[in-house]
């Protein structure tokens, strides 16, 4: 029987009563008094000397408050990048300036070159186009390969070429893997491209600046999954504002997958703009503004090679990948090709030996950094495309050549540096087979081919690092921030509790989930608690919401932090009842007095502990409020098996999903009925990379995909009705809720089934010729491969 | 989008009169107008807006032809013509979402002249008459290339004549991005042969395909064409599809609604 209310209730999502009722509150509703309107001038080409910025027209023109360019930032710090990676050869990384305003250049079409500053938005952006701008236009750098080539144009004129680094990992194997190699039975290769995506969260991005001159307070409202990191990054690296004077709120906020996480020029802009104008500043950005300036993700060009013995088992990997960074480095850019990606190389599989090289350039184009999985998708995805094509090659059963190569014994420790904790790949897989009917492929293949249609079965492994924490850990591999989370619990006289989180919520629904944890550990209804997040001004520090961290993390400071409430609780409680502290238990918000029939409510506790009228207090002080910061010492790991069934048009080369069944193993499941959401939704975006989605460059470095009319996002129709299952649990080891994260596996695990289901429908129809084919798989990239 | 006044009057010669002014411009249901205007791509001085003119909605058949007022939308096309021309109907019902069938309207559809709308390929294939406060004009005069018309400056669409046919189909198949035609392609079978008309794919625009038109003419079946096809010289590539693709596409979408003709 599902539980109806607590831990592993489905509990119905309260946040929904206002996002679907139209009365959640975002940044764009935020309207302060006297404020002005920002609009930016951006460039239109890819790359180019930046000779002058003549603004007196615009200035000119009505309404015009100010015009801002690079040459008002000088002094003024750049955007900062939180990671740092060191290279095969110990060397850190190239890390370029990345100025607020364009100076002496242009780097990508996007990049801010001016603002306009002005009383309505109308007036701002009328004066936007007066602002002449002359650029002298440079050959743009947009191939990869071509940009590491000899004498190959610059993108940043003061660094050595355009490689950021080379990492190897684990430099120390490499030699070792190459030997494998050699007398390896069998060797697959594989060459492919994680393409391009744009973020296209619902709600563009949004920043409101705001300066109070009579206290020196700034603040900053924006679209953030993390107003804490945005505090920091740009009080102390952009603006020179220390925390306690700066206030970061990030409201409502419409969905980020990623492109939310990272500190943008324009919410430095608007803070700096409103100090200077001493009035508030809005940014709305366009949608088509939000193409060339959200990060984008992806955008991974890979050679991957597997060496196996005679009976298909796994003896080495080796890849070589390209990762386009883009024209500067985002926040956390550098870490997704490497510490996302290379670490979740083994997969659910023991490998022996493991060799990742990834090559990380500098482009003209849009900077590319986290996106709803953020380089695990890319590691899921070249791995278990590789593995396929490796079972057909050696005339092996897919399902077959990955059970015999699974993990089964935990911990396990990797080649590539992580200990997985525990799992079950082939509990997940037997599940698979029994959600998908795996059994009865063969009957539908029939009925496909009596219609005329290609069928095809993909099917594949997964594994994330996910709760993206451990700051011992991501501090040895260069994040230069601690990665653990925090809460406090405000118990209130009346015994209503509210949580102040340091994660946010963008859609996850933690409103819901975080309040049935803390209900339930103190036995009351789930109503009593209150989860408030988003601004730093009321919340403990925290880290913010990506990496599938929230519950992990946050949600096990929550934990900690009730542990620390119910602690106290008890201590008044016991002096309530005149008994010895350890004898008192709490049982659906009443204490009782072990073995005997004493007992006060909940409601009593904490009436007593604000009206401390008979009260211990030389003994505790009154109140009852605490505060706890989590940090985990390991990632979680979530796992699963996932499998699609297409149809293929063999005229158009359409590609039509039949089924998709996902068999998750998140450990314990707070709320299922989220949990089916956020697969759901990852699922989505999955295909959606797979068959639809991708950004594309012409050789002027203009974004081709630059609307809704080239860029394909997926629609509801383009989605079978998913089977999930997460029955399959493993809890985690090492934190107190044995949860793993569960929003960003769908994302990860769900290309590689598309992809492999589309191959092998082409491969079955004779179409042998064909073992890959690059996302998007759109149906004229089908329809080509299998003119041969 | 830059200012602009509006005017939304209720007789056709007041709309004409409304439009001698200098940069004003017809509004149809503003589905392809109005975002242009957002990304400040044009400035015109008013708006005349054709949807509150009686006389330029609505749909009626008679004398063996279905004739639809220029503001007419895609939605009331797909309900009012379901019945006497369902190709027709079909092809309304497909075209964009319910808020742009709500308000997109077929007159502007047909001014426009996207290289990759509907409407075009079935005023071509049914060899409709496009009648404007003017003249009328025959579709096969009326298409003049991508965005190209016989319009005349401040000419507008008052409404268009169906003939209707024995059977037709319009196959629609869709780009992924903006589910526009990548390739559609509309078959109309009258007593005095069959017309093809095909949209999205050339970068001429919408065009006759002639060859199976005879061959249909002579075998309405869609192997009468099995061995036709279009040269792809004149094809539109992008990211959707290449010329060859697109040519590929336009064979096998005849034939499919050769197949499903009603
Ligand atoms: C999301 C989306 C999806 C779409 N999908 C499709 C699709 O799948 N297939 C398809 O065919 N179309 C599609 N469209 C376009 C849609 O059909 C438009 O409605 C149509 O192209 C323009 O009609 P309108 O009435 O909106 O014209 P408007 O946008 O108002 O006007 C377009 C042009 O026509 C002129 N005009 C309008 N009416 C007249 C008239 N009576 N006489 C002379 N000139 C006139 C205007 O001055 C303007 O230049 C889509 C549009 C959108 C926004």
């Amino acid at each position: 029987m599902p539980k109806d209310h607590g831990i592993g209730a489905p509990s119905k999502r309260r946040e929904d009563v206002r996002f679907l009722t139209g009365q959640g509150r975002y940044t764009d509703d935020i309207n302060l008094h006297g404020q002005a309107h920002a609009v930016f001038v951006r460039s239109q080409v890819a790359h180019g000397r930046l000779n002058g910025v003549d603004t007196a027209a615009a200035a000119a023109m009505p309404g015009v408050i100010r015009v801002f360019t690079g040459a008002d930032f000088e002094g003024v710090g750049g955007l900062p990048c939180g990671w740092q990676v060191t290279d095969r050869h110990g060397q850190p990384m190239q890390e370029p300036g990345h100025p607020v305003l364009a100076q002496g250049k242009v780097r990508h079409v996007g990049d801010p070159i001016a603002v306009v500053v002005a009383e309505t938005l109308e007036q701002a952006r009328d004066a936007a186009e007066a602002v002449e701008v002359d650029i002298e236009e440079l050959e743009p750098v947009l191939d990869m390969k071509a940009a590491l080539a000899e004498g190959a144009p610059k993108v940043h004129d003061d660094l050595t070429g355009n490689l950021c680094y080379d990492w190897g990992f684990v430099e120390e194997n490499r030699e070792a893997v190459n030997a494998a190699f050699q007398k390896a039975a069998h060797v697959t290769t594989l060459e492919l491209v994680n393409q391009r995506l744009v973020p296209n969260a619902m709600e563009p991005r949004v920043a409101v600046g705001d300066y109070a001159p009579a206290t020196g307070d700034s603040t900053l409202y924006t679209t953030s999954q993390n107003p804490h990191v945005i505090r920091l990054l740009m009080g102390a690296f952009v603006l020179g504002i220390p925390e306690h004077k700066l206030r970061v709120v990030a409201p409502d906020v419409g969905g980020g997958f990623g492109s939310k996480i990272f500190h943008y020029a324009e919410e430095a802009f608007c803070t700096f703009a409103a100090k200077q104008l001493r009035r508030p500043v809005k940014w709305t950005c366009t949608r088509s503004e939000s193409f060339i300036t959200d990060a984008h993700g992806r955008d991974h060009v890979t050679k991957i090679e597997l060496a196996l013995d005679a009976e298909g088992h796994f003896q080495a990997l080796r890849t070589e990948t390209y990762a386009n960074m883009g024209a500067y480095l985002s926040t956390f850019a550098p870490s997704v090709p490497t510490w996302l990606h290379g670490t979740l190389m083994a997969g659910n599989y023991k490998t022996p030996l493991i060799y990742v090289n990834v090559k990380a350039v500098f482009t003209n184009t849009v900077p590319v950094d986290a996106y709803r999985g953020a380089g695990r998708p890319e590691a899921t995805f070249q791995l278990e495309r590789v593995i396929d094509k490796a079972a057909r090659e050696m005339g092996m059963d897919p399902v077959d050549i990955r059970r015999k190569n699974f993990i089964t014994e935990f911990p396990y420790a990797t080649p590539v540096a992580v200990e997985y904790d525990t799992g079950d790949y082939h509990a997940t897989m037997d599940k698979l087979a029994e959600i998908a009917d795996l059994a009865g492929f063969e009957k539908r293949l029939a009925d496909s081919k009596a219609r005329g249609k290609l069928r095809g079965l993909g099917i594949n492994s997964y594994i994330e690092a996910c709760g993206i924490a451990p700051s011992h850990l991501v501090g040895q591999l260069g994040a230069r921030a601690g990665l653990y989370e925090s809460a406090t619990v405000r118990v209130n006289a009346t015994g209503g509790l509210v949580v102040m989180t340091g994660s946010h919520s963008h859609g996850q629904g933690h409103e819901t989930s975080f309040a049935q944890v803390v209900a339930d550990m103190i036995g009351i209804d789930e109503n009593m608690v209150e989860i408030v997040h988003g601004d730093t001004a009321n919340t403990p520090m925290g880290m913010g919401t990506y990496g599938s961290r929230s519950l992990a993390v946050g949600g096990s400071a929550m934990v900690r932090a009730t542990e620390k409430i119910i602690a106290k609780a008890k201590k008044i409680a016991a002096h309530l009842m005149e008994a010895a502290p350890e004898d008192i238990e709490l049982k659906d918000g009443a204490f009782t007095v072990a073995g005997t029939d004493k007992s006060v409510a909940w409601g009593d506790v904490t009436l007593a502990a604000y009206v401390p009228h008979n009260y211990p207090l030389e003994e505790i002080e009154p109140g009852l409020e605490e505060t706890a910061f989590y940090d985990p010492n390991n990632f979680t790991y979530p796992a699963g098996a996932y499998s699609c069934e297409v149809e293929v048009d063999p005229d158009t080369g359409k590609v039509e999903i039949c089924s998709f069944a996902a068999a998750d193993d998140f450990g314990n499941i707070v709320n299922p009925m989220i949990v089916d959401g956020q697969v759901h939704g990852g699922l989505a975006q999955g295909i959606g990379q797979a068959l639809l989605e991708g950004a594309a460059y012409d050789e002027y470095g203009q974004l081709l995909s630059g609307s809704y009319m080239d860029y394909a996002m997926p629609r509801a129709g383009d989605m079978p009705s998913f089977t999930v299952d997460h029955s399959c649990q493993t809890p985690c080891t090492h934190n107190p809720l044995g949860v793993k994260g569960c929003g960003e596996a769908g994302a990860i695990g769900s290309p590689p089934a598309v992809v492999n289901a589309v191959v092998d429908a082409l491969q079955r129809s004779g179409h042998t010729n064909v073992t890959h084919i690059d996302m998007p798989l759109t149906p004229a990239r089908v329809w080509a491969a299998m003119q041969g | 989008m830059y200012a602009f006044d509006f005017d939304r009057p209720a007789t056709l010669d007041a709309a004409l009169a409304a439009l001698q002014d200098e940069d004003a411009q017809a509004l149809g249901g503003g589905q392809t107008l109005i975002p242009t205007l957002k990304q400040r791509l044009a400035q015109p001085s008013k708006l005349v807006s054709l949807t509150a003119i009686p006389e330029l909605s609505g749909v009626r058949a008679d004398d063996g032809a279905l004739t639809i007022g220029a503001a007419t939308t895609h939605a009331a096309v797909a309900e009012q013509a379901a019945g006497s021309y369902p190709a027709l109907a079909c092809l309304a019902a497909q075209i964009g979402d319910p808020a742009v069938r709500n308000r997109g309207t077929i007159g502007g559809s047909l001014a426009n002249n996207d290289p990759s709308a509907c409407y075009p390929a079935a005023a071509l294939a049914s060899g409709a008459t496009i009648v404007t406060n003017a003249r009328q004009i025959a579709a096969d005069d009326y298409f003049q290339g991508m965005f190209a018309t016989a319009l005349d400056e401040g000419e507008i669409i008052t409404e268009v004549r169906f003939p209707l046919p024995e059977k037709a189909a319009y196959m629609k198949f869709e780009q992924p991005a903006s589910r526009f035609a990548l390739v559609g392609v509309f078959v109309a079978k009258y007593p005095d042969g069959v017309r093809v008309a095909v949209t999205g794919a050339s970068e001429e625009g919408v065009f006759r395909w002639t060859e199976a038109e005879a061959a249909l003419s002579a075998d309405f079946s869609p192997e009468a064409i099995a061995g036709l096809s279009v040269p792809s010289d004149d094809m539109i590539g992008d990211l959707h599809g290449t010329p060859d693709y697109r040519a590929h596409l336009v064979g096998v979408m005849t034939a499919r609604a050769v197949r499903d003709a009603v």
